[in-house]
């Protein structure tokens, strides 16, 4: 049986112009990433004209600019961008696999996870560098496996194990408040300040470790993009499509957990980007291509612009998690309404 | 009997016959009185008898009689914050019938604690007074807040989406707070203590003005117990037995914001214990909520005076904020609660 070719060239069409606006989308975040990138090493507490910027970025030394734009502005930016990839990346690939916008790793707990131990690490134990970041990836996949165990009960439902993460985070906050309040009070704003979420004080020798943990993990999740989207439509259809789900989900889980934990370990939990990224850019098209990558786009332009916003907008300068945090709240209230009265997912 | 039915009217264990509660509710009576005593007694500096009576009569001659001398007012607001905390979680597991709620859960505690932050920070209050007013009306807005969103769609306020609101809301208040907290250093290591929960460093000076509002709270939130039965049976069969169903629920739900609120005024956010403390006198002795009110209230000051001790005893020489060891005890009983419960799909 063939089917009527007028439908067909309906479904052609139709696909065409998704991959069309796919593309296209794809693109416009892709620029406003650079645009905001520019603007980020142009203006600060003074600006820099481009050709100096340009000048600073091949290697000269330009008096007045090199110290601006090579020591604060580029690890800075540069960190925006990475933190904010990663966080979006692991955010919207765990709304994916659970089928649930609010099954982001702020809320179930993996962040808290990676955050409890990074604290432990620098309060307790004074370690610093990329140790943090090694034991609050272990810490993070620690607590998503014991979440997804403690969910576990005939098959995991995405609802159960949403409440289970709201009850380990509780635990986990609770632990970190404890440690900050034996931390001694001169650390007391810095440990604040990180654990709302800052990119202040940013270097390049933080900036690889990033780099690396986003091409091996983000590199992880991107090879499963195709599985992801049968996980989209149920475990069973995804099944009766060739898909190993258990296999799919535990590497999913590790990619996420992987990129959320080493940039939480860097930069702090920055409070809602994990969470907003995903609805965000499953706004922005319907279908015609992953939303793994617009989502990173997403998370990064969200980080930039709250860091920049945070530092020169505001009458007082505040870290990015204190941007992000009041910029996502009204959205997250409105996501679940919106939730609520459709009964819908990403 | 049929099936269902036997299912509905759970067995208690300690019996339903109106002798066996009053021997029950004696018998936690005096657990209670007993344990106010090992709080006196018991501490980070072991203490003799006699500078326990020489405390008790009003001297402070001896280190161990003025160590003994500050636990008085300390397990006195113990008791009114346990007691306060467990008849307001009761109240609000009933007037929402959501076994999930918990003014730390439903974003109650984090409301007041936003609104004192932002009074502290902005209007300058310091009396105590002020204090107990705005966290009331902290806690009160965000009980009305999160309780509309978690009702909006289908099925009214199911346990998911009240949890899911309420986890939502103290994640954006917490970051408002910090937002409001950071940029003044002069307050932020007194706002952070007091952010954790604690009955530590209490007076009977910084007690006394909570009393009348406690007081009130207890009134209406004991009286509203009938009223909570027949809200047990359903809107529309309440309304059917002549109950005004808005204003019981009104009624009962602005006992514990008056409870909840003042709590937090002067202890700062204690989560969980609101949670724990009714489900377990349920198992004993059944739904009645003219009993299980009074029980929640004294089992409530029970478990709260234990944990202060547990908090004292087992960081020795330092303390742990009971705030933290609620969390500790209450978090792994929200999970058990969740995985028992059959939760429905968003």
């Amino acid at each position: 049986m063939t089917m009527p070719s007028s439908t067909l060239d309906h479904i052609v069409s139709g696909r065409r112009l998704r991959t069309r606006r796919y593309r296209m989308v794809l693109g416009l975040l892709a620029a406003v990433v650079a645009a905001f990138f520019v603007l980020a090493l142009m203006v600060g507490q003074s600006v820099t004209p481009a050709g100096d910027v340009l000048r600073v970025l091949m290697g000269e030394n330009v008096p007045g600019a090199s110290f601006a734009v090579g020591q604060l502005r580029l690890p800075r930016a540069l960190m925006c961008i990475l933190a904010g990839l990663s966080f979006g990346l692991g955010g919207v690939a765990f709304q994916i696999m659970l089928r649930n916008p609010l099954a982001s790793p702020d809320i179930i707990g993996i962040t808290s996870g990676a955050s409890a131990a990074a604290v432990f690490c620098i309060v307790v134990l004074s370690l610093s560098g990329p140790i943090v970041s090694i034991v609050a990836v272990i810490a993070g996949m620690g607590v998503a496996l014991a979440v997804y165990g403690l969910s576990f009960r005939n098959g995991v439902a995405g609802t159960r194990l949403i409440l289970v993460g709201i009850g380990v985070s509780a635990m986990l906050e609770s632990f970190v408040a404890y440690i900050l309040s034996q931390a001694p009070s001169w650390s007391l704003q810095e440990t604040m300040r990180w654990l709302t979420g800052s990119v202040n004080g940013a270097q390049m020798a933080q900036a690889l470790p990033l780099l690396l943990a986003l091409v091996v993990f983000g590199g992880l999740l991107l090879s499963r993009w195709r599985d992801l989207e049968a996980l989209r439509m149920g475990d069973d259809m995804a099944a009766a499509l060739g898909v190993r789900v258990a296999v799919t989900r535990v590497l999913v889980i590790v990619g996420a957990v992987g990129l959320i934990a080493s940039a939480t370990a860097i930069t702090g939990p920055i409070a809602f980007v994990a969470f907003l990224s995903g609805p965000i850019a499953a706004r922005m098209v319907k279908s015609g291509g992953s939303l793994l990558v617009l989502a990173a786009l997403v998370g990064a332009i969200l980080v930039l612009v709250g860091d920049y916003v945070g530092q020169f907008v505001l009458p007082s300068r505040y870290p990015v998690g204190v941007v992000t945090g009041a910029l996502g709240a009204p959205y997250l209230i409105y996501l679940i309404v919106r939730v609520n009265r459709a009964g819908g997912s990403l | 009997m049929s099936r269902s039915a036997k299912q509905i009217t759970r067995p208690a264990l300690l019996g339903r016959s109106n002798t066996a509660r009053s021997a029950g509710f004696a018998g936690l009576v005096v657990a209670l009185v007993l344990l106010c005593a090992l709080s006196v007694a018991v501490g980070t500096r072991s203490v003799g008898w006699e500078d326990i009576a020489a405390a008790l009569t009003g001297h402070v001659d001896s280190i161990g009689a003025a160590a003994v001398s500050v636990r008085i007012p300390r397990t006195f607001l113990a008791l009114l914050a346990g007691a306060s905390l467990g008849l307001a979680g009761a109240v609000m597991q009933g007037v929402t019938r959501n076994p999930l709620a918990d003014p730390g859960i439903l974003g109650v505690n984090m409301g007041a604690s936003l609104a004192v932050v932002i009074g502290v920070a902005w209007f300058q209050i310091s009396s105590a007074q002020a204090y107990i007013w705005v966290a009331i009306l902290g806690a009160g807005g965000a009980a009305v807040f999160v309780y509309t969103i978690g009702s909006l769609g289908r099925g009214g306020a199911t346990p998911l989406k009240l949890a899911l609101a309420g986890a939502a809301t103290s994640v954006a208040f917490a970051s408002l707070v910090i937002a409001v907290v950071l940029p003044r250093n002069d307050i932020a290591g007194g706002i952070r203590s007091w952010q954790i929960g604690g009955v530590g460093g209490a007076t009977f000076e910084r007690i006394y003005p909570v009393l009348p509002f406690l007081a009130v709270g207890f009134l209406v939130s004991l009286l509203s117990a009938r009223k909570l039965n027949s809200l047990a049976l359903g809107d529309e069969l309440a309304a059917g037995l002549g109950e005004r169903v808005a204003i019981a629920r009104a009624m009962a739900a602005l006992g514990a914001i008056l409870l909840c609120g003042a709590t937090t005024a002067v202890c700062g956010p204690i989560g969980f214990l609101g949670l724990v403390v009714p489900h377990i006198f349920r198992l004993l002795i059944g739904v009645d909520h003219r009993w299980l009110l009074p029980f929640s209230a004294i089992g409530g000051a029970c478990l709260l005076l234990l944990a202060d001790m547990l908090g004292r005893v087992i960081a020795r020489p330092a303390e742990l904020e009971v705030g933290i060891v609620t969390a500790a005890i209450g978090a792994p009983f929200f999970i058990w609660i969740v995985r028992r419960q059959r939760i429905r799909e968003l």
